[in-house]
């Protein structure tokens, strides 16, 4: 009875990936690896991230060297323990069945397409992934960013329960009405949206002004929710980064784009060209300055914050985890230090302003942690 | 996101804007079709359809239908501009610009000049340049090149279909004379185009592919060539930056001098005749400003100056082909002083 061989595939990152390119790989043919280590490295046209192990093993076959360029599902590597014989890795690679491209098109027609939902009269657009008995996770992007922020959170996240990455309003692809953009009007928006999906209980992980909006959220009804994980959040302090804030409103070209975009994270490097052009196409759109010069006017006028939660979420009664980069250029660091007394903070290394994107496998494996199972 | 052809792009962005704002009208022959006849009512929708659809929501006030008068559509577009309205006519083939080129030349693009800028004149002109229908000489020319060279006239050439809508949009909106320019080859071209109405802003060239070794510059239909050449030179292992100016009046000089100052070697792409052409100009500018970032001769890939020929075989020489562009490349790169 041999020990199982499983394959290492192109993961699918983001709603438009289609393939990816090995840049270049972290465990040479033969090492072992424990769970979480980083085996390989895939840049796509949009961003360069590494592939963590699922579960530990063996690197027993390289399938696509550095330079390879794999549709999704496509084999990279096969994993086994060292005992398996060459002959059934050999086997198992004659046997490996390539996904056909218009396979993958085809699911993604049925399965993994954005979907509008109608709260208040105005339209929200969501991504669903997976299912399950749990209780859903509801993902809630920041400021100026969408559902595609969760990229690397969401397929990770959506293995083993329903999933649920909503666009704000005046945001991605929901409508751009935001009335007054404020707190209050921003989390109603997204309380109605998790009742139209017939959502009773959740797990609820925000990113930045979507952490703010998540734990009102969890403040308002604090029974509906399982667990808050908070990253990055806004309401913890009064600092916040303006030239961001003011330089990713005005933004209508490339470069001033690319410039403010450099604030988000560790390494500049991971701002693609692809993704600068991603947010102009956002920006372009008609409303979109208006909305965000709103809710900019709401949160954070005159370069402060004007929500503060730091009281009011330590009285939570739910699992709450805070997560944080060390090196976050936007909102410091030390606003989750600052409350580590009273609850679990995580500071990432060599992680900026989106540590569930420079960091992904860290930061599903806390998310995962918390929310169990 | 839903993908749609120019010919969509265009017709959902003329729809959107004349919802937006009831001074939006559209005015040029056929582009309700049928009109003062008993006969189909929207028969044409412009002789490619981009049109199509307009008069049943928006009725005969804001389509216009005209006689087969050029002069007669720019001149009742330009005075139309100038008291109010924001007109987009159609100049269905670009080669007959001459027959009202004083109306775009001397009048809409001066207007704001002559009225000490008391004046505006928010006019689009939609027309359709390029060869390669056999439509021969006089319904086949890529004149953009005259638009550009007039002070106070703006002009657009789209490559895509996700440009050609915000391009559109953006241009009904801008408060001076624009010409629009569609390629009669590329209107069943498809691209993601979003729903919602939004602008791409004029000067701003579109960085179509990364390189480090050749910069390569195209427009309209021509920058589809160029990436199938880039494509070849890819697998020789030849790494081409492709830009699209997108708009060559104003022209995103700055995106163009820093991709030779990085590569030193250029190869522009234009499918209109070369003296006194986008190409050189692009050429003179690089000249100018670039000199001494540059390691190779520049390379022009144009039409002979010659009439677009009827024979679809000399035609299809006459047009810059993905071979030519790709030898044109090959050489600049090898180039060794």
């Amino acid at each position: 009875m041999s020990a199982a061989v499983t394959a290492i595939t192109m993961p699918k990152w983001g709603l438009t990936m289609t393939e990816g390119t090995v840049v270049g790989w972290l465990k040479q043919q033969g090492q072992r690896f424990a769970e979480g280590e980083e085996i390989l490295e895939i840049e796509t046209p949009k961003i360069t991230n590494v592939v963590e192990a699922s579960s530990a093993g063996s690197l027993r076959r390289i399938v696509a060297p550095a330079g390879t360029t794999l549709p999704v599902g496509g084999l990279l590597a096969v994993v086994a323990a060292d005992e398996v014989p060459e002959a059934e890795i050999d086997a198992f690679v004659a046997g490996f069945a390539v996904p056909e491209p218009s396979a993958v098109a085809e699911s993604e027609a049925v399965g993994a397409r954005p979907q509008n939902v109608e709260v208040a009269g105005r339209r929200l657009r969501y991504l669903e992934l997976g299912e399950g008995s749990g209780a859903p996770v509801l993902l809630v992007h920041g400021f100026g960013a969408d559902l595609n922020t969760w990229m690397f959170t969401q397929p990770a996240m959506s293995a083993t329960r329903r999933t649920v990455a909503l666009d704000l309003p005046g945001h991605g692809g929901s409508a751009k009405e935001v009335g007054a953009g404020d707190p209050e009007g921003l989390t109603d928006a997204v309380n109605g949206a998790v009742s139209a999906l017939g959502i009773e209980r959740l797990h609820l992980v925000g990113h930045s002004m979507g952490g703010a909006i998540a734990a009102l959220v969890a403040l308002r009804q604090p029974e509906r929710v399982a667990s808050l994980t908070l990253i990055a959040s806004v309401g913890l302090g009064p600092e916040i980064n303006a030239s961001f804030i003011d330089g990713f409103v005005r933004a209508s070209r490339r470069r001033d784009a690319a410039e403010v975009l450099g604030f988000l994270v560790d390494d500049p490097a991971l701002v693609s060209r692809s993704m600068v052009e991603d947010v102009l196409r956002y920006k372009r759109l008609d409303g979109v300055t208006t909305a965000l010069t709103k809710i900019a006017e709401a949160w954070f006028a005159g370069g402060r914050q004007s929500l503060d939660l730091t009281g009011r979420i330590s009285a939570l009664t739910m699992p709450v985890q805070l997560i944080w980069g060390r090196n976050d250029r936007i909102i410091p660091a030390a606003h989750a230090e600052a409350v580590a007394t009273h609850l679990p903070v995580h500071i990432l290394d060599a992680a900026g302003h989106l540590p569930h994107m420079e960091k992904a496998g860290e930061v599903n494996r806390l998310i995962s942690q918390l929310i169990g199972g | 996101m839903p993908q749609k052809s120019i010919r969509q792009a265009l017709n959902e962005a003329l729809a959107q804007e004349m919802r937006r704002d009831p001074t939006v009208v559209v005015i040029g022959e056929d582009v309700a079709g049928g009109a003062a006849t008993e006969g189909q009512r929207d028969a044409y929708g412009g002789v490619l359809g981009v049109t199509k659809g307009l008069i049943g929501e928006f009725g005969e006030a804001r389509v216009i239908d005209t006689p087969i008068t050029e002069s007669a559509i720019m001149g009742a577009a330009a005075g139309a501009a100038v008291t109010g309205l924001r007109p987009v006519a159609e100049l269905m083939f670009s080669d007959f610009f001459g027959v009202c080129f004083d109306q775009i030349f001397n009048q809409a693009a001066k207007f704001r000049y002559m009225f000490g800028g008391k004046a505006k004149t928010p006019l689009v002109i939609r027309t359709m340049i390029g060869a390669g229908r056999s439509a021969a000489a006089q319904h086949s020319q890529s004149p953009y090149h005259i638009f550009t060279s007039v002070p106070g006239l703006k002009c657009v050439v789209p490559s895509n279909a996700y440009d050609a809508k915000g391009l559109l949009i953006r241009a009904i909106r801008d408060d001076d004379p624009v010409v629009f320019c569609e390629h009669k080859l590329m209107y069943d071209l498809r691209a993601e185009v979003p729903d919602e109405p939004y602008t791409i802003p004029f000067g701003e060239a579109n960085i179509v592919r990364d390189g480090d070794e050749v910069t390569v510059i195209a427009l309209s239909r021509m920058v589809h060539y160029a990436g199938e050449a880039i494509d070849t030179l890819a697998k020789e292992g030849i790494e081409c930056e492709l830009i699209d100016p997108r708009t060559t009046s104003p022209l995103d000089e700055d995106t163009i001098l820093e991709s030779v100052e990085r590569t030193g070697r250029l190869v522009i792409v234009d499918e209109a005749t070369p003296r006194c052409s986008i190409a050189t100009d692009i050429a003179a500018l690089v000249a100018d400003k670039a000199f001494a970032a540059l390691k190779a001769p520049v390379r022009r890939v144009t039409a002979p100056h010659t009439p677009v020929p009827f024979a679809p075989g000399l035609e299809k020489l006459y047009i810059p082909s993905p071979e030519r562009i790709a030898a044109a490349i090959r050489d600049v790169h090898g180039y060794a002083g």
